[in-house]
C-alpha cells in the first residue's frame, strides 16, 4: 500500500495522488464494502416490523439461512425447491459461460490475429453498437424474435422445417440465447487482449514444426490465453448467475432463476433479511465455484489481472 | 537426408508492390547458402516462400525436385528459425525441443529421449527442465536450433537468428552454427543483412536489392569481383569515383576519374559486363587496396591531402581528400605507414584491385 502510494506520487505528484487515493477508497468503501456489510448484517436478523427494530427481539440469528436449507417445515426438512433453483441457475450459468467461450474464441482470435487497422476497428464497432440499446429492450426484442409468431418461427415454418410454432420461451431457448448474448463482449475483450499479445511468430513456428491448426490452438494459443479465458469466464459466469432482467422477461413461466427468488423476497415478500441471506448464499456459492474451477485449471488470481 | 532447393522464376507481388522479382537459383543439398541484403530487399519474403508461409505469385519453389505449390508449412521438409526465435515461454526447454514430435504424436518417453540427445548436441546437457526465461541469449539460440532439428528436417531456414545477440556472442555463434551445419550436414538457408555473417559462414551468397538478386557467388567472388555497383558498395567498404572509360582492350581499361593521369583497371572474367570507350562508369577501390606510394613512378598514382584518422589498434582508418573527393584508406598499423598531415600524400592502387562497373544504384551507407 505504501509502495503503491509512493509510486503514484512519483508519477503524478502529491495532489493528484491524494485525490486518487481518497476517491478510490471512498468509492470502494461507500459503494461496495458498506452496502455489502449492511446486507450481511441484515441476513443475520429476523424480519421484524419497523416498531420492533432496535427492540429486545432484534437479535442476531441464523434463521434466514436455516430457511434456505430446511424450508418452513420441521427442523429436519430440506428446502428442495430453493436449493434446486440455485443449482439449476448455476448449471445454466455454466452452460451459458461455456457457450459464450465457444462462440467468442474464434471471434477474438480473428480480431486479434487476422484483422488489422480499419477492418479491426469496424469489427469492434459492430460488436459494441448493439450494446447501445438498453438491456430490457434487447430482452423484449429477443422475446419477439423467439415468440410464437416471431421471425424465427415464421421463417422456420415458411421454409417447411416445422409446422407448428415451437415454444422457444417455455423451452428456455430464448432465455439462454438472451443471456449468452448479454455478456458476449465481456468474454470477447479479455480473450482478445490475451491473444493479441501473443507473438505471431509463435503461431507460425508451431505451424512450421508440423502442428495442424487444431494443435496450434490447443498447444500454443489457448495455454497462452488461459488468464484471459479465466477472466472472461469469471465475468460472464458471475453476471449471468446474477442476471435478473433476462430471466424475468425471457424465462419460461415454470422456470425461476435464483435472482428472481431473491427479488421476490425483497420485493413482493417484503422480507429483506431473507432476501439478503439468499443473495449472500448466491454470492458465496458463485465465488467458491469460480475459485474451485480456477484451482482445477491452475490459474492464479494474479494472472487474471494482467 | 539433404535436399536441394530450386527457385524457378519466382515472383511475389503484394498488390502494386513487387517484393521478389524473378528469383532464379539452385541451392545444392548440404550447402550453407545466404541471402544478403538491406532490410526490405525481399530476402525474408523469399524465405517465407521456401518455408510455405507465402505462395509465390508466379514461378515455382521446388524442394528435392518436387513442386511445393499448395503444400502448407506444416507439411514441408523445412524448419524455420525465427528472428526472435519464437520459443514457447510456457513450456520447459525439453518440451520446446520436443514440440515438433509432440504434434506428430510421438510418445512422451521417446520425446524426452530425443530432447536429451539434442540438448547434448547443443552443449546444454541436463537443462531440459529449465524454463525458457532462465536461459541466456546464446542458450536460447541453441535451443531454437535444437527444436528445429528435432524432426530431422532436410532444410533449415534461418531468419537473421543472430541479430538479437551482442557482438561477442554473435561472432561465437557464427562459428558454432557453421560447426552444427557441418555436423548434421543439412542444407542451411540463411537470411542476413550482416555481410560479416554471410561472408564467414556461407558456401555461397545471393546479394539482393529491391526484390532482385544482384549476384550469386561465394564470399570471395562477391567481395573481390562484384558485378553490380550495388554489390560493390553494399558488401564491405568501398570508395566510389565517377569516371569515364577512355579505352578497353579486353584485358584492361583506361578510365578517367578526374584525378590526374587516367587509371589502368584490369578486366576480370568473373567481373561485371564489359564497358566500351566513352561509357560512364563507377570506379570502386577498396580502402585496403589503396596504399601509400613508395615509388614515384608507381602506376595509378594520385595526390591527396590528409583529412582525419580513426585509430582502431591493429588498423588505421584514414580519410584522405583527392581533388575534393574524400577517400577511405585502411592501413595496417605496422609502424611503416607514417603520413604527413601537412603535405600532399601520393596514393596508388594495383590495376587488378580497381573495379569499373556500369553506374547503378549504390547502397546507402
Amino acid at each position: 500500500m505504501r509502495d503503491l502510494f509512493y509510486d503514484l506520487v512519483r508519477r503524478n505528484g502529491m495532489a493528484v495522488s491524494i485525490y486518487l487515493m481518497l476517491a478510490v477508497s471512498l468509492w470502494v468503501f461507500i459503494l461496495i464494502i458498506l452496502p455489502q456489510l449492511t446486507m450481511l448484517d441484515y441476513s443475520f436478523r429476523f424480519n421484524l416490523p419497523p416498531a420492533k427494530i432496535g427492540g429486545p427481539e432484534d437479535v442476531y440469528t441464523l434463521e434466514q439461512y436455516r430457511y434456505f436449507f430446511q424450508g418452513s417445515g420441521a427442523s429436519d426438512g430440506f428446502n428442495a425447491l430453493d436449493i434446486g433453483i440455485l443449482f439449476k441457475t448455476l448449471l445454466a450459468a455454466v452452460f451459458v459461460t461455456v457457450f459464450d467461450l465457444i462462440i467468442c474464441y474464434p471471434v477474438a482470435f480473428v480480431l486479434a490475429k487476422s484483422s488489422t487497422g480499419a477492418k479491426a476497428r469496424l469489427l469492434v464497432l459492430a460488436l459494441i453498437v448493439p450494446y447501445w440499446i438498453n438491456e430490457i429492450l434487447r430482452a423484449f426484442a429477443f422475446r419477439i424474435l423467439f415468440g410464437a409468431t416471431g421471425v424465427i418461427n415464421e421463417t422456420g415454418m415458411g421454409l417447411g422445417l416445422w409446422d407448428t410454432p415451437i415454444d422457444f420461451i417455455r423451452q428456455d431457448v430464448a432465455l439462454y440465447a438472451g443471456l449468452a448474448y448479454a455478456y458476449i463482449l465481456l468474454m470477447i475483450f479479455p480473450l482478445y487482449n490475451a491473444i493479441e499479445s501473443l507473438d505471431r511468430n509463435q503461431i507460425e513456428a508451431a505451424r512450421d514444426m508440423g502442428a495442424s491448426w487444431w494443435q496450434v490452438h490447443a498447444k500454443v494459443v489457448i495455454p497462452y490465453a488461459k488468464p484471459g479465458i479465466a477472466s472472461g469466464m469469471t465475468m460472464v459466469f458471475m453476471l449471468t448467475s446474477g442476471a435478473l432482467a433476462a430471466p424475468q422477461i425471457l424465462g419460461g413461466p415454470s422456470n425461476l432463476w435464483f435472482t428472481q427468488l431473491v427479488y421476490q423476497w425483497f420485493n413482493s415478500g417484503g422480507n429483506w433479511p431473507r432476501g439478503s441471506a439468499y443473495a449472500m448464499v448466491l454470492l458465496i456459492v458463485c465465488i467458491a465455484l469460480v475459485l474451485l474451477v480456477m484451482r482445477l485449471f491452475k490459474v492464479s488470481i494474479g494472472e487474471i489481472k494482467q | 537426408m539433404t535436399k536441394e532447393v530450386s527457385l524457378e522464376h519466382v515472383w511475389v507481388e503484394f498488390g502494386e508492390f513487387t517484393a521478389v522479382h524473378k528469383a532464379n537459383l539452385n541451392i545444392a543439398g548440404g550447402e550453407f547458402f545466404s541471402f544478403l541484403g538491406p532490410s526490405g530487399c525481399g530476402k525474408t519474403t523469399l524465405l517465407r516462400c521456401i518455408s510455405g508461409f507465402q505462395e509465390p505469385t508466379r514461378g515455382k519453389v521446388k524442394i528435392g525436385g518436387q513442386d511445393m505449390r499448395g503444400v502448407g508449412p506444416n507439411k514441408r521438409p523445412t524448419a524455420l528459425i525465427f528472428q526472435n526465435l519464437a520459443l514457447f515461454p510456457l513450456r520447459s526447454i525439453a518440451d520446446n525441443i520436443a514440440f515438433p514430435l509432440e504434434v506428430r504424436g510421438v510418445d512422451k518417453k521417446t520425446r524426452r529421449k530425443r530432447a536429451d540427445e539434442l540438448l547434448e548436441l547443443i552443449a546444454l546437457p541436463g537443462q531440459g527442465d529449465k524454463k525458457v526465461s532462465e536461459l541466456s541469449g546464446g542458450q536460447k539460440q541453441r535451443v531454437a536450433i535444437a527444436r528445429a532439428l528435432a524432426v530431422e528436417p532436410d532444410i533449415l531456414l534461418l531468419d537473421e537468428p543472430l541479430s538479437a545477440l551482442d557482438l561477442k556472442l554473435r561472432q561465437h555463434m557464427r562459428t558454432e552454427l557453421r560447426a552444427i551445419q557441418k555436423q548434421v550436414g543439412l542444407t542451411f538457408i540463411y537470411i542476413t543483412h550482416d555481410q560479416g555473417e554471410a561472408l564467414t559462414m556461407s558456401d555461397r551468397i545471393a546479394v539482393m536489392n529491391k526484390g532482385k538478386i544482384e549476384q550469386i557467388g561465394d564470399g570471395k567472388a562477391i567481395y573481390d569481383h562484384p558485378t553490380t555497383s550495388f554489390v560493390a558498395s553494399f558488401v564491405g567498404e568501398n570508395n566510389v569515383l565517377e569516371a569515364t572509360v577512355l579505352s578497353n582492350d579486353g584485358k584492361a581499361m583506361q578510365v578517367d576519374a578526374g584525378l590526374g593521369t587516367p587509371f589502368t583497371v584490369e578486366n576480370h572474367p568473373a567481373g561485371g559486363p564489359a564497358l566500351a570507350p566513352g561509357d560512364a562508369c563507377h570506379l570502386f577501390v577498396r580502402p585496403e587496396a589503396l596504399r601509400l606510394s613508395k615509388d614515384e613512378s608507381a602506376i595509378n598514382q594520385f595526390s591527396t591531402n590528409f583529412v582525419t584518422e580513426e585509430f582502431e589498434g591493429n588498423m588505421r582508418h584514414i580519410v584522405m581528400n583527392a581533388n575534393g573527393k574524400d577517400l577511405k584508406l585502411s592501413l595496417i598499423n605496422d609502424g611503416t605507414n607514417a603520413i604527413d598531415a601537412n603535405a600532399p600524400v601520393k596514393l596508388d592502387f594495383a590495376p587488378e584491385m580497381g573495379i569499373a562497373l556500369k553506374p547503378g544504384e549504390l547502397a546507402s551507407a
